[in-house]
């Protein structure tokens, strides 16, 4: 027989491609059918996000926030409100700290629906995706109600939150958080036991406990590798402390487990929201430095001080004093950190933003050799990528 | 947070590698590491592996730019250690002609971070086995996130329907970047009041 040469295809998947979560280019060399190597191209949706906040007061530099992640948008503003409350040693109402969790947990309601339901589509079932889009639908008419904008929201801001909820949206809430349970059950029905989405995910793209670790993964990946770590109950910030939720973990590592980790983390979250319905307190939802944030509106007709601190507030904003801080949330797809160095100015002088999708991504490679093509699309949609964040 | 076992750590670390530590702070239950540049790989081995520090978590990497200062960048470094629940900072002084150990033999997941902070800042990262451009463009030319970039950049993409492809362009601004400076607060300034000059002159004099 004659000597032939064989040559590694190379395959480029996306960056348009449906699958790839938004604009991700990976370049895959292939053997056959058989992944050799995956070299993700990201940058494609680069905005210069830390090179802006940098250009902007304190306060202009939240809406940033929302438009990382831009699938569970409050949880980033969350993370940058600790930082800068941190420098400047503030501590915030309870009601404030109240509203915050709730709506943390609505958005991790809204991204787990996000994920779980493209998740399935991509690996071939179409039904969760109607019924979960519907759900992210009702989550996203909250933040409308409380921030006026769907997505967008600019509600968590250093101090507090912006204003205070409307009086029936907590009913309405309360309603929306009863119901939910039985779409998760509707998904869960439709996923969990179904043959062909255990055959495409089950064994898939297995990590290791000492693998999460060396390659910085956090959040449900983390856990479903098998270590119990959430920085709400680890390290708890805000109310945390005084909530009673369980956190799941798997043993396995495998993209079935991460899929069941965040089922169980909704219905943790329905738990944590009935919680803060009951307990959360009447009161101020903002600090009442009005050096940090703006007096009301009906003040300002009558007093002279209050108009000067709301020009001073929106022109100036406010200096922090020098120094550093790393603050970091568990958002929905892991540790959401901001690391903010400031100068003693009104804007920062650093903010670097620790997105868990990065490391998520990284990870890619190591976790697709060997697999099958088909079976990168099921570990790149158990990761859960958004490139919002990744990218910055 | 328990600021007296951070302030233990942090001694800990500064007298077991005081050759390569200058300093151990606690501030604002954070504690910070500064360490010697050339060095990081060996002490970011003994934060992972002493069963006191066992920091088995890189979560961060990142550079921050000092124009001013001799050594210019800082590269930072957070960890955190799940086992005993802690975070840590470890900081280094690096100038871009000067390359850092990498420490993706340590924590791989420093691929990535150190891409990105090579792109962002230029500083090298020596031992990288994938050093390339992360964040920005295919062909990009210089480092964004110094301090001397401008926040406009330098070239502007478009679509030329002439030539059927994207092109490059000096970026055009149709209004000059405006950045206010509200350093200088109104009292501080002077704005003396035409014909009142002497004033000020008059009591000077008086004063001398």
């Amino acid at each position: 027989m004659s000597e032939r040469q064989i040559r590694n295809m190379t395959v480029n998947f996306g960056p348009q491609h449906p699958a790839a979560h938004g604009v991700l280019r990976l370049v895959l060399e292939m053997d056959g059918e058989v992944v050799e190597r995956a070299d993700p191209h990201i940058g494609l949706l680069h905005r210069g996000t830390e090179k802006l906040i940098e250009y902007k007061t304190y306060l202009q530099a939240v809406p940033y926030f929302d438009r990382l992640d831009y699938v569970a948008p409050m949880n980033q503003e969350h993370a940058y409100a600790l930082a800068v409350e941190a420098l400047l040693g503030l501590e915030i109402p309870v009601r404030a700290q109240y509203i915050r969790v709730l709506y943390s947990e609505i958005s991790r309601v809204a991204n787990h629906l996000m994920n779980i339901c493209t998740m399935a589509l991509d690996v071939g079932a179409m039904t969760p995706f109607f019924w979960g889009f519907e759900e992210r639908e009702r989550t996203m008419e909250f933040y409308e109600r409380a921030s006026g904008s769907r997505l967008h929201a600019a509600y968590f801001r250093p101090g507090g939150v912006a204003y205070d909820l409307p009086s029936d949206l907590l009913a309405d809430i309360g309603a929306w958080n009863e119901a939910f349970p039985k779409v998760v059950d509707d998904i869960e029905n439709v996923l969990t036991e179904n043959r062909i989405f255990k055959q495409r995910t089950v064994d898939i793209g297995i990590l290791s406990p000492q693998e999460a670790f060396d390659w910085g993964l956090t959040g449900p990946v983390l856990r479903a590798s098998g270590v119990s770590w959430d920085l709400r109950r680890n390290q708890p910030y805000e109310v945390y402390n005084d909530l009673d939720f369980g956190i799941p973990i798997g043993t396995n590592g495998d993209c079935y487990e991460r899929y069941l980790v965040r089922m169980e983390e909704m219905r943790q979250c329905v738990k944590i929201i009935t919680q803060c319905l009951e307990k959360m307190p009447k009161g101020p939802v903002k600090v009442e430095d009005n050096k940090i944030t703006p007096p009301s509106r009906a003040v300002m007709k009558e007093s002279m001080e209050a108009l000067i601190h709301h020009f001073k507030l929106y022109t100036e904003g406010y200096h922090v004093p020098a120094g550093e801080a790393y603050r970091a949330v568990e958002a929905p797809k892991g540790e959401f950190g901001v690391y903010l160095v400031a100068d003693g100015t009104n804007r920062p002088y650093r903010c670097k933003i620790r997105a868990p999708g990065f490391a998520h991504l990284q990870v890619l490679d190591h976790m697709s050799r060997g697999h099958m093509l088909a079976d990168t699309v099921a570990n790149l949609a158990s990761m859960d990528i958004v490139f919002g964040e990744i990218d910055r | 947070m328990d600021t007296a076992g951070l302030r233990d750590l942090g001694e800990h670390v500064a007298t077991s590698l005081s050759d390569y530590v200058f300093a151990a702070e606690v501030r604002r239950d954070e504690l910070a590491v500064d360490a010697r540049a050339d060095q990081v790989v060996r002490v970011l081995k003994f934060l992972k592996d002493d069963p006191r520090c066992r920091f088995e978590q890189l979560i961060d990497l990142c550079g921050v730019d000092y124009p001013e200062r001799d050594p210019r960048f800082d590269v930072v470094y957070h960890l955190l250690s799940i086992s005993h629940n802690r975070r840590l900072r470890l900081r280094i002084g690096v100038n871009d002609d000067q390359p850092v150990p990498s420490a993706v033999d340590v924590y791989p997941a420093a691929g990535w971070w150190e891409r990105e902070t090579w792109d962002l800042y230029g500083i090298h990262f020596a031992g990288n086995p994938d050093l390339r451009r992360l964040l920005t463009d295919y062909g990009f030319d210089g480092h964004p996130l110094r301090k001397d970039f401008p926040l406009t950049g330098y070239v502007e993409l478009r679509y030329d329907s002439e030539q059927k492809r994207v092109v490059y362009e000096p970026v055009k601004l149709t209004q000059e970047f405006r950045r206010f400076d509200f350093l200088s607060p109104w009292e501080g300034a002077s704005y003396p009041l035409p014909g009142d000059e002497k004033v000020d002159d008059e009591a000077g004099e008086a004063e001398r």
